[in-house]
């Protein structure tokens, strides 16, 4: 996708890829069938410029056409660079800038409580965005609020566009950070479902406040020549690297994922 | 030659008051606030309804986030600061989570302008009302006494969509017949030589030196422009045709706010001349509040003065 659009961020939608496939496919209670079912689970991308990730996850879970996928970031698509709720339904919260998703979460999680619905929210966010304040803002309100019905999930690849977090701006340690903002808080292999789904399976049974899943991953997973790669966080493969990169993720250019 | 206005009245309890309505007739209407709840006068809806109100303390970029996650629910949502802080600390909140996701929260900003009076330059924002009109799909209200802002209250919680609405710290004298409806204009004074256009605390002001005009047989229209997105552009531009000059007041930056709107307007569509008084580049400064509004450009002199700079123009007076 991001090879079609010659834009994107390919590095932080490879690393999330697998946390997302497990929201999408196993844990959230949601319906291609019913978008406004008003006891869906919620899904926040706070890293919203890993669209492609969750564009491909939706749209194999049968809430966009396959054939949609290539027209990520062209003119007139619902598939904005980043991700939009006002153009594609099936999308809980525009975002983008960073540090606004997890906000918004608190409020979905809050609605839940007000009206006694049994939903959950799941907020992913990027471990570039744990530099922003406004987000320790919102971890702060989930945890004062003890929304035991919120989930935040990190995608910990350790890479923002101009390095290293932690010789850029250091995030460490950071599962401590949330625990002291009051998250039962796991650290796991973000590329390992059983490791993700035993989390969110833990997250489920805790009760007194909201859970955090510092998921370890590596940025550009699956592409050997973007794995661990700051550099590919924001710009697009060109054809022979797009080529070889789908080769190694078992399929072709041209093919619907 | 002295105009005697209706009472005075806080705006702020207006908007307080009209929440505990709102609230019981939606139960489903949440407010929120960022630690100034006895000030924005929040605080009485938070009494009557605890498990509906949300303070969460000084951070309000956040609070404009969980207001569009309760808001793109379902749910009305009226979060309230201090105007610089809803339109100038969270600006890309508002912007992002407000504006991009369509949801419907009402940030209702008190404090704005100069008449914050003593707190100083870093708490008085001239800006806010260009930031928040440039944002697409956001509607901006700032009413000139309590019975509007009562009436605006009401009507952006029945609107669907972003609102702001700018009210003044000070308290205010009754100009209106407190009717208002979004994208109309009042014109609370019939005239043919000359219009003012005002909002919020000037238009009081607008009042008086129109009545004083009277006296000397000059007829001047006054329109309160309160919903200043949308605006009423067929009662400006009436008012254009009708009168051949419009004369601005607002305490608000003169390079983004409602003077920049109807210059744009009136040479787009029907140029007369207009005059812009407010706050000029500058950043305000601690002191009397009313003080301030004079020291600033906008005392009744400087009004006068650019009336008759207008009317010389119109051949009204030598």
């Amino acid at each position: 996708m991001t090879y079609a659009a010659q834009s994107g961020h390919p590095g932080g939608s490879l690393s999330v890829t697998d946390i997302l496939t497990a929201l999408v496919f196993h844990e959230l209670r949601i319906d291609p069938a019913r978008l406004d079912w008003p006891d869906r689970d919620r899904l926040v991308l706070s890293k919203g410029h890993a669209s492609p990730a969750l564009y491909a996850a939706l749209s194999l879970r049968g809430f966009l056409p396959r054939e949609e996928l290539a027209s990520f970031r062209q003119f007139g698509s619902r598939l904005q660079g980043h991700v939009d709720r006002a153009k594609l339904p099936c999308i809980e919260a525009s975002t983008g800038c960073l540090g606004q998703g997890i906000g918004m979460a608190v409020g979905m999680a809050l609605d839940a409580r007000l009206r006694g619905s049994a939903y959950r929210t799941y907020a992913v966010i990027g471990d570039g965005e744990c530099q922003a304040g406004p987000t320790w803002e919102a971890l702060m309100a989930g945890g004062h609020y003890r929304l035991a019905n919120l989930v935040v999930i990190l995608d910990r690849n350790g890479l923002e566009t101009d390095g290293p977090t932690e010789s850029i701006m250091g995030i460490e340690p950071i599962g401590d950070k949330f625990r002291a903002f009051r998250y039962h808080t796991l650290e796991i292999d973000g590329h390992s479902f059983p490791a993700i789904l035993d989390a969110l399976a833990e997250a489920k049974r805790t009760t007194t406040g909201p859970t955090a899943i510092v998921a370890k991953t590596v940025k550009g997973k699956g592409v050997s020549f973007m794995e661990g790669k700051h550099q590919y966080h924001g710009k697009p493969p060109n054809r022979e690297e797009a080529e070889r990169a789908l080769r190694e993720l078992g399929t072709e250019l041209g093919r619907p994922a | 030659m002295s105009l005697s206005f209706g009472k005075s009245e806080s705006l702020r309890d207006a908007y307080g008051r009209a929440l505990l309505e709102l609230g019981e007739k939606d139960p489903r209407l949440v407010v929120m606030d960022a630690d100034l709840a006895g000030s924005t006068r929040t605080v009485l809806f938070g009494q009557k309804y605890p498990d509906r109100f949300f303070d969460v303390g000084v951070m309000e970029p956040t609070m404009m986030s969980i207001a569009a996650g309760l808001a793109l629910q379902g749910r009305t949502v009226f979060a309230s600061t201090f105007a610089v802080f809803a339109a100038g600390q969270a600006y890309n909140f508002v912007r992002q989570s407000i504006c991009y996701n369509h949801a419907n929260v009402k940030i209702v900003a008190t404090h704005g302008g100069l008449l914050v009076g003593a707190d100083g330059g870093t708490h008085q924002i001239v800006e806010d009302i260009g930031l928040m009109r440039g944002l697409p799909g956001m509607t901006v209200i700032v009413p000139a006494d309590g019975p509007s802002t009562r009436a605006a209250t009401f009507a952006v919680a029945e609107h669907e969509g972003p609102a702001y609405v700018r009210l003044t710290r000070e308290n205010l004298p009754t100009v209106t017949d407190g009717t208002f409806r979004i994208g109309k204009a009042a014109e609370l004074r019939s005239g043919s030589d000359l219009t003012i256009v005002a909002v919020g605390a000037l238009v009081a002001r607008a009042l008086e030196v129109a009545e004083e005009l009277s006296g000397i047989g000059i007829s001047t229209r006054v329109l309160d422009l309160a919903s200043v997105k949308p605006f009423d552009a067929p009662a400006l531009l009436k008012a254009a045709r009708e009168t051949g000059a419009i004369l601005v007041l607002e305490e608000h930056s003169v390079l983004t706010g409602v003077g920049a709107l109807v210059a744009a307007t009136t040479s787009e569509n029907y140029p007369v001349p207009v005059r812009r008084v407010g706050v000029p580049d500058l950043f305000g400064e601690s002191g009397e509040p009313w003080a301030l509004l004079d020291r600033f450009g906008m005392s009744k002199e400087r009004i006068r003065e650019e009336a008759w700079e207008l009317l010389r123009g119109r051949g009204k007076v030598q």
